[in-house]
């Protein structure tokens, strides 16, 4: 009951640190930290599928981008476009692709189920890259910013920074509520153990789309924030880069705890503020990347269970032994190739308990 | 399209194709026997090539020699980075989920684009392909074909040849074929599968970075080379089957063809025909088109 | 209260009168570069910046009166982050002038922050028909050229030539189609047709099927953009291919500008369109080129050349409005009436802020750019979409 009560004072916290900070902060922290947040929701979207289900995506970046690029593709170039309809309209563009993709992909297993999301979110990629649908290569503009009615314009910086946190906490209490229920028990059964699940009478396909296609909306929604915030869109957006870092933020945070996400969101977005500053490493800071790198190796080689897992990695330094815990190892669904006779008595799955 | 135009396409692909082989065949080695993923793989291949760059003036100082003294050299290299490599890093990786080895792989990648960067710059290279291969063949009245191409699918074909060979004859390969299927029982039958492993993965990085060298002189030498190169090579691994170096080979020639033909009859769809192609076998055959072996 | 208020007013009063002391001496002005310190481009970004601050260096550290400070950002050659980036310079390190970039798309990006906040932009490479198109603004400014005026003045070349047919290719993003359409432009016009319109997507460089392509189409000759790594490999493959030996193979000057020494001799002979060449001979071509090579040990090209003249821009802006950025159409003003005088030759600048300047044909001969004569004089982009 202590972690529960320390989980939620902590999300508290930050979200009131979030709230306040636009008042103690010049307009490019706002800038900044909006970037972050966006970020934020996007890890969020893949830790619905990764963390708590267990599906490894490779191609989440195609859902974020589809999300962008809907914005752009539907606001008109002269009249403020209304956020009542255009962002459910994003938000649905990305849900559609994502049941697309699920439909064809979720029979797949393991490394496949990998590259295969990977292969969907290139096909998007190149059909923005290379088509004139997208504007190819150079990217489109978004020329002017929704609105809400006259109470909401997203143009002024701290109208959009209040708006994202708003989406942020929304994105972040509905996957709370979600892990609780029924469905997101199921969720978890099926990370843990799909084929037992089966044997209980479970039938998992849909479970799994229905998670996918929600993961993929609220990737939408996360692309749709980032394109009213910069204004533009290009088929970066969409490339495995994107992919792979995102999944490395949720990694870094912690997999399995939606704090995680968010923790990761900010590590990840500042260590590369870190590495980029010229005030602190002068002319070497043009080879960020390396100081990112190391660090990238050197918290999964010496953090296992991201930063999130941190104090209890304290504790069980100061303990001298491993704690019991009801975490569960994430392990790439698929028949194992080999018989594993190490097994940790402490770590015993226990979420259907 | 007329006959000579179709044939010089087709040798086009083919040697598109075997150059894709080679550098996959090492990443389909490491991932279906030991059950790494390795992000960085498209970084040895990128090596590869800095080091046909940067060896070849040393090489000709020392001993004299041009490029095949290069490659020879480049080979011991990169057997013995490869060694060290494993032994330093990745053989923490084997235990670990397979998450975190995508996370590792890919903090090296940035480590090694950036050594690069530091130890000889951002600039674009070219590497001259040795006199003897320089020639051109006639092929049809107007185009010639290099003769250097032809070389490079030659060199493809018998590293081939030589891997399919080492795998299916000699005990070297059927040990390493036994430590796949089961580590644990190897090891209890007295064979060291660390040292296994390690040339395994000394062998993978090799033939890597022989197919950065090779392809030098072809594909020029530039910041980011091995990055284009990763996305395609994992898509060839996984839709010949993991681990298969059959599947590697004919998943290579499928997408060489697809990819030339694609990008000649329609250049809008060329990037993302692959990735159909990818979709659609895996939506067939969901573990790729051959078994591991 | 009141004793806090009156102290307040008192330190106000006194640090206002000491503020004409200290304004004697000008404030610094924060110069923002944004340039590519990695990636593809970076050779390029570097050498952009060494012109820059060569100027400035000649002219002692100040231009105006006003010392020059430089922050720096490296923009990745990525359009996905160039908002950010330039945001980082406008607002977090708050620079006076902005600088950049070497990408049309990230130079695109800036121009649209820097329209909306109406701070300086001078651009010292990125072509892109755009910047001084529709996106064109009182305050952006542009050294080095639009992608139509190389690709125009090849156009004209090539039909005095007496080509009937040719054949097209380069990548498709915006310079490498505006490149293609300034040449047909001017190449149809001149009496020719093209072809075929080859392409590949960007930055791909598998050209062999391309290659065979060109040579099924027969064509008189062929004009092709690319730049970077991509040129390097596209004329080793051209000459490989046997092609470089039946059909003539023209290009916008990048194909070897920067690239010659990976080249080698399988760029010999090419005929290729640019405002620089390696041999101009004018006296301050070649001073700059002296100053150059005693500073960097490295032989100055035409992106070194782009960066001292966007250096030379702001100074002739500044002294106008003897350093107070704030008077923006005088600045505006007194840059369009200037005439630089650059070590490419000198330039004035159009409506639309883009140079008009002479193109020189040139043929690789060695290891450089040989000018052989002035492909079109005094060309100006026609700045279509302006509305200045």
């Amino acid at each position: 009951m202590a972690m529960e009560r320390s989980k939620f004072l902590f999300t508290t916290v930050a979200f009131a640190a979030l709230a306040l900070y636009p008042f103690a902060a010049g307009s490019f922290g706002i800038d900044l930290v909006t970037k972050i947040m966006v970020y934020a929701v996007f890890a969020l979207s893949l830790e619905l599928l990764v963390g708590t289900t267990g599906l490894v995506c490779f191609g989440q970046a195609a859902f974020f981008g589809i999300g962008a690029y809907a914005t752009v593709l539907l606001s008109s170039p002269t009249d403020a476009p209304s956020l009542a309809w255009l962002l459910p309209a994003c938000v649905l563009a990305a849900a559609a692709y994502a049941l697309f993709v699920g439909a064809l992909t979720l029979r797949t297993k393991g490394v496949y189920f990998i590259m295969v999301t990977l292969a969907f979110a290139q096909m998007a990629y190149y059909v923005v890259h290379d088509t004139p649908l997208g504007g190819g290569t150079d990217g489109i503009y978004l020329t002017v910013k929704p609105v809400l009615g006259g109470l909401l314009d997203l143009d002024k910086p701290l109208a959009l920074y209040g708006f994202t946190l708003g989406a942020l906490v929304a994105v972040f209490g509905f996957l709370a509520l979600l892990g609780r229920s029924r469905f997101g028990r199921a969720l978890a059964g099926i990370r843990v153990n799909e084929q037992r699940m089966r044997a209980t009478g479970f039938s998992t396909y849909p479970y799994k789309l229905a998670a996918f296609v929600i993961s993929g909306g609220i990737a939408g929604l996360a692309g749709f924030l980032f394109a009213v915030k910069d204004g533009f869109v290009n088929p970066e957006l969409m490339s495995w880069h994107l992919s792979g870092a995102v999944l490395i933020m949720i990694i870094l945070g912690g997999l399995g705890h939606l704090r995680g996400a968010l923790i990761g969101a900010f590590a990840f977005a500042l260590l590369q503020e870190l590495f980029k500053s010229e005030a602190i490493f002068g002319d070497f800071a043009k080879h960020w990347q390396l100081g990112l790198g190391l660090t990238i190796i050197a918290s999964v080689a010496l953090l296992p269970r991201g930063i999130v897992g941190v104090p209890r990695q304290w504790r069980e330094r100061l303990v001298g032994r491993r704690i019991a815990t009801t975490e569960v190892r994430h392990e790439l669904a698929g028949p194992p190739p080999r018989v594993n006779f190490r097994v940790r008595s402490a770590e015993v799955p226990n979420e259907l308990a | 399209m007329d006959l000579a135009t179709f044939l010089i396409q087709c040798l086009n692909a083919l040697q598109y194709g075997l150059l894709l082989f080679l550098v996959a065949s090492g990443l389909t080695l490491i991932f279906g026997i030991m059950g790494v993923i390795n992000l960085a793989h498209g970084s040895f291949y990128m090596i590869g090539a800095y080091m046909a760059y940067a060896l070849a003036p040393i090489v000709g100082s020392t001993f004299g020699g041009g490029f095949f003294a290069t490659l020879g050299v480049g080979v011991v290299l990169a057997v013995l980075l490869g060694y060290v490599l494993e032994w330093a890093f990745f053989s923490f990786l084997y235990q670990r989920e397979h998450l975190q080895q995508v996370l590792m792989t890919y903090g090296l990648i940035l480590v090694f684009e950036e050594l690069r960067s530091l130890l000889l710059g951002d600039d674009v290279h070219g590497v001259k392909p040795p006199d003897i291969l320089a020639g051109t063949l006639p092929l049809g009245e107007m185009m010639t074909y290099p003769v250097y191409r032809l070389f490079i699918s030659g060199v493809c074909l018998l590293l081939a040849l030589g891997m399919y060979l080492v795998f299916t004859r000699t005990r070297l390969g059927m040990m390493i074929r036994a430590g796949s299927a089961n580590r644990e029982m190897v090891q209890s039958l007295g064979i060291d599968i660390k040292f296994l492993y390690r040339v395994v993965f000394a062998a993978g990085v090799a033939v890597a970075v022989v197919a950065g060298m090779v392809a030098a002189p072809v594909a020029s030498v530039y910041p980011g080379m091995g990055n284009t190169v990763l996305i395609i090579c994992f898509v060839v691994v996984v839709i010949g089957g993991i681990g298969s170096i059959r599947g590697a080979l004919l998943a290579s020639l499928v997408i060489g063809v697809v990819d030339t033909f694609g990008t000649v009859l329609l250049p809008q769809a060329a990037g993302v025909l692959v990735y159909v192609l990818m979709a659609l076998i895996l939506l067939w055959k969901p573990d790729g088109l051959f078994k591991a072996g | 209260m009141t004793l806090f208020r009156t102290t307040l007013v008192a330190a106000a009063i006194a640090g206002g009168a000491a503020s004409p002391a200290l304004a004697q001496t000008a404030p610094k002005l924060k110069v923002g570069l944004m340039l590519p310190a990695t990636g593809t481009f970076a050779a390029l970004g570097t050498a952009i910046e060494q012109g820059f601050r060569l100027y400035v260096a000649e002219q002692g550290g100040k231009l105006a009166g006003r010392e020059i400070e430089f922050v720096k950002v490296d923009d990745e050659s990525d359009p996905s982050k160039a908002t950010d980036n330039v945001n980082k310079l406008i607002k977090r390190d708050n620079v006076d002038v902005l600088v950049g970039t070497v990408h049309s798309g990230v130079a695109m990006a800036m121009a649209k922050v820097a329209k909306e906040t109406g701070t300086l932009l001078i651009v010292p490479n990125a072509g892109a028909d755009a910047v001084t198109g529709p996106m064109c603004a009182p305050n952006i400014f542009r050294s080095s050229f639009s992608n139509w005026q190389p690709g125009y003045a090849m156009g004209e070349v090539m039909a005095k030539k007496g080509y009937k047919r040719v054949v097209t290719i380069t990548w498709k993003y915006a310079a490498g189609d505006e490149s293609v359409r300034g040449f047909k432009e001017a190449f149809e016009k001149g009496g020719g047709t093209v072809a075929k319109e080859l392409s590949l997507p960007f930055p791909n460089v598998e050209f062999q099927a391309l290659l065979t392509e060109i040579a099924a189409a027969k064509p008189d000759a062929v004009y092709t953009f690319f730049a970077g790594g991509g040129a390097v490999k596209f004329v080793k493959d051209y000459a490989a291919a046997g092609l470089k030996k039946s059909i003539p193979l023209y290009g916008a000057g990048f194909l070897t500008d920067g690239t010659l020494e990976a080249q080698g001799a399988d760029a010999d002979g090419l005929f290729t369109t640019l405002h620089y060449a390696d041999s101009l001979g004018l006296p301050r071509d070649n001073a700059f080129r002296l100053a150059y090579a005693k500073s960097y040990k490295l032989q100055p090209d035409v992106y070194a050349v782009q960066g001292y003249d966007a250096a030379q821009m702001l100074a002739t802006g500044l002294g106008a409005v003897k350093g107070d950025l704030s008077k923006k159409a005088e600045f505006a003003a007194a840059v369009e009436k200037a005439r630089i005088d650059s070590p490419r030759g000198a330039f004035t600048i159009s409506k639309s802020h883009n140079p008009v300047q002479d193109i020189y044909l040139r043929q690789v001969t060695g290891k450089e750019n040989k000018l052989v004569g002035v492909a079109s004089k005094s060309l100006a982009d026609p700045g279509r979409g302006c509305r200045s």
